[in-house]
């Protein structure tokens, strides 16, 4: 029986890197959770999902089906609802959206539509970022025969209900993965975030109630409506329920994202299936979840990877994907990089954000090329108060402190070195690279000129 | 904001009063049907110019009045659009656009080492474009692909893991291409 699957998610996925068609993709019971759900109408799907306790795998692990219940009810309130799908996968060290696109397009179709079928909405857009043009190809492709097999369009398998749904690629700009902004973005605007409240669930896409929720949360429902509540809950290993895709980045054997129970140690993501770390390098420390997320250190790995247990550890679980800190790797260096691209990614609005990660990166970048002062320290931590939640329009600057914040704590004779032996200790003094080539790009235009 | 990613912005002041330069058949089908898609036909900016600049290369301001023109928009509106994006340029490109991931998994993997190898390789430095008009070297934020760090895009396809000469005779195979 198919309820003994234990990676619903990623079992069809080819290793050979072509995508399960919709023939191969119904061999087991492809759209027949749609089919279900539509049979158990609105009200006891968004039940369902909700007692399933699916926590949004964008980040933020907020329950699914709690979000679209904030939705005033469509009999009360007729009029345009949107459901969207967040695939604006853009956090550093993060690549586990794309594996389920590239891999299973249908199966976000059928995840996004049973969502939209929850939210009651008529029409549901994926918002898929720049660059993923195979996820693009295959998307539409997916939506083009889900249309024809009566499984999208007008009275989806007899139900009466219908949907319309439609691929938008982005272009560029880290900030549409924040929902307010993405909103933003897809109405043909600048991708600014909004101020909440008014919260999309309310006053969304085009001022109607709209949810946004990410690829691999949705790619969940179609098995949790297929397969019930018990078998998704008897997935996890600790508090949380279901599976989740972990991905390792950085100097190990094998990097690469897997299917796992949420809550797998972090110690056997690392060692057993990403083979440990490359010879002649040892680990200091890690990024649980992207590039937004406090660094956590050896003496964490055995803690389970779910979003109550990493959060009790002073970071968060975020997308599941770790970067790893090596020995060899300069921590200094490596935060450099992660605050340039913060600034770089600012949208401008808000001022803590947008001269705050400058003026960061300019004491940082100032500390590898052998400038930093004692008092460099104290100013940073400083400077991440400044940029916190509370102080500024969105979570990216808030965001951008974490990395920093944990990697002063926990590597605090690094920074300390740098400063005392006014170099890096790592030979990095160019720091992360591009200050050195604005400068090169410079040189070059005075001597064509 | 520095040479290296102004491939979105006009130097100086963009001049309105260029003629507009009116949609190919192709785009204005093409940018209609996108903005089918969507309630209110302004939500369609960011394809109509992913549009143009498929069939262009860039977006020139004559085309980005003639986007405003369709989609009932005034033509600042459009570029206060247009500039917010990495990947709309508002200059010409060359015919292929090589990025490369300068983010923290391929800072770790060694991405410094590609980026300089490259640029000198083709002498040219990121934000430009070869002399012969076929390669425009840009940076990019984080690829989704860093378990194959250091990754690339060359055009549209992924790259990677890539050492230095596997992506120099990747690039010379794409320019020779062309030649």
């Amino acid at each position: 029986m198919s309820s003994s699957i234990k990676t619903p998610l990623s079992n069809r996925i080819k290793a050979d890197g072509s995508v399960t068609t919709l023939e191969e993709y119904q061999v087991e019971y492809g759209y027949q959770g749609l089919k279900k759900a539509l049979d158990m109408g609105s009200n006891d799907l968004l039940n369902l999902v909700k007692d399933a306790n699916l926590k949004g795998r964008g980040g933020a692990g907020f329950s699914a089906g709690l979000k679209w219940s904030f939705m005033p009810p469509a009999e009360t309130n007729p009029g345009p609802r949107y459901l969207i799908c967040n695939a604006d996968e853009m956090e550093p060290g993060t690549f586990k959206d794309r594996w389920l696109m590239e891999g299973d397009p249908h199966q976000l179709v059928e995840g996004l539509a049973i969502a939209a079928y929850a939210a009651q909405a008529q029409t549901a857009y994926i918002f898929l970022r720049a660059d993923y043009d195979l996820c693009a190809e295959r998307l539409e492709a997916a939506i083009t025969e889900a249309c024809q097999a009566g499984f999208l369009g007008k009275d989806i398998m007899g139900s009466g209900y219908n949907l319309d749904m439609y691929l938008h690629t982005s272009a560029g700009r880290y900030i549409c993965g924040e929902e307010t902004a993405l909103i933003n973005s897809l109405e043909g605007r600048r991708a600014i975030p909004r101020a909440k409240p008014p919260f999309p669930q309310v006053s969304g896409l085009f001022g109607k109630p709209t949810a946004v929720n990410n690829v691999e949360t949705l790619c969940n429902l179609p098995h949790i409506v297929h397969h019930g509540v018990e078998w998704f809950a008897d997935l996890g290993i600790g508090e949380d329920n279901g599976t989740k895709l972990y991905g390792v980045s950085g100097r190990v054997k094998n990097p690469a994202c897997w299917e796992l129970p949420i809550g797998t140690t972090v110690r056997e993501i690392i060692e057993v299936h990403a083979g440990g770390m490359q010879d002649g390098v040892k680990l200091r420390g890690f990024l649980p979840g992207g590039g937004s997320t406090d660094f956590l250190t050896t003496e964490h790995l055995d803690l389970a990877m779910d979003f109550g247990t990493i959060a009790k550890a002073g970071s968060r679980m975020g997308t599941g994907t770790m970067i790893l800190l090596d020995d060899k790797t300069c921590p200094v260096g490596m935060v450099l990089n992660l605050i340039e691209f913060f600034a770089q990614e600012s949208c401008g609005w808000c001022t803590p954000c947008r001269n705050g990660l400058p003026f960061i990166r300019q004491v940082l970048q100032d500390m590898e090329n052998g400038l930093g002062k004692t008092e460099d320290l104290d100013r940073l931590l400083e400077l991440c108060g400044y940029i916190g939640i509370g102080n500024t329009h969105c979570a990216l600057a808030p965001g951008a402190a974490e990395p920093l914040q944990s990697a002063l704590k926990y590597f605090r004779e690094d920074f300390e070195s740098h400063v005392k032996n006014q170099c890096c200790p790592f030979g990095n003094e160019k720091g992360s690279g591009k200050a050195d080539h604005s400068h090169a790009a410079h040189t070059h235009s005075h001597e064509t000129a | 904001m520095s040479d290296l990613i102004a491939t979105n912005a006009m130097p100086g002041t963009s001049n309105w009063r260029e003629a507009i330069d009116p949609l190919t058949d192709a785009e204005r089908l093409e940018i209609e049907h996108l903005a089918s898609h969507y309630p209110r036909a302004q939500a369609a900016t960011i394809e109509a110019l992913k549009v143009v600049q498929e069939y262009q290369g860039w977006v020139s301001d004559g085309k980005l009045k003639a986007i405003a023109d369709t989609l009932g928009m005034s033509p600042d509106e459009v570029d206060s659009v247009a500039t917010f994006y990495n990947r709309i340029y508002r200059r010409p490109v060359g015919k292929t656009v090589v990025t490369i991931c300068d983010s923290v998994s391929c800072w770790i993997m060694g991405y410094r080492e590609l980026q300089e190898k490259l640029c000198a390789h083709l002498d040219t430095p990121l934000g430009k474009t070869t002399p012969d008009g076929e390669i425009t070297l840009l940076p990019t934020p984080c690829l989704g692909a860093c378990d194959r760090a250091p990754v690339a895009m060359v055009g549209e396809k992924l790259v990677g893991p890539l050492n230095v000469d596997e992506l120099k005779a990747l690039v010379d195979q794409v320019r020779g291409q062309k030649l």
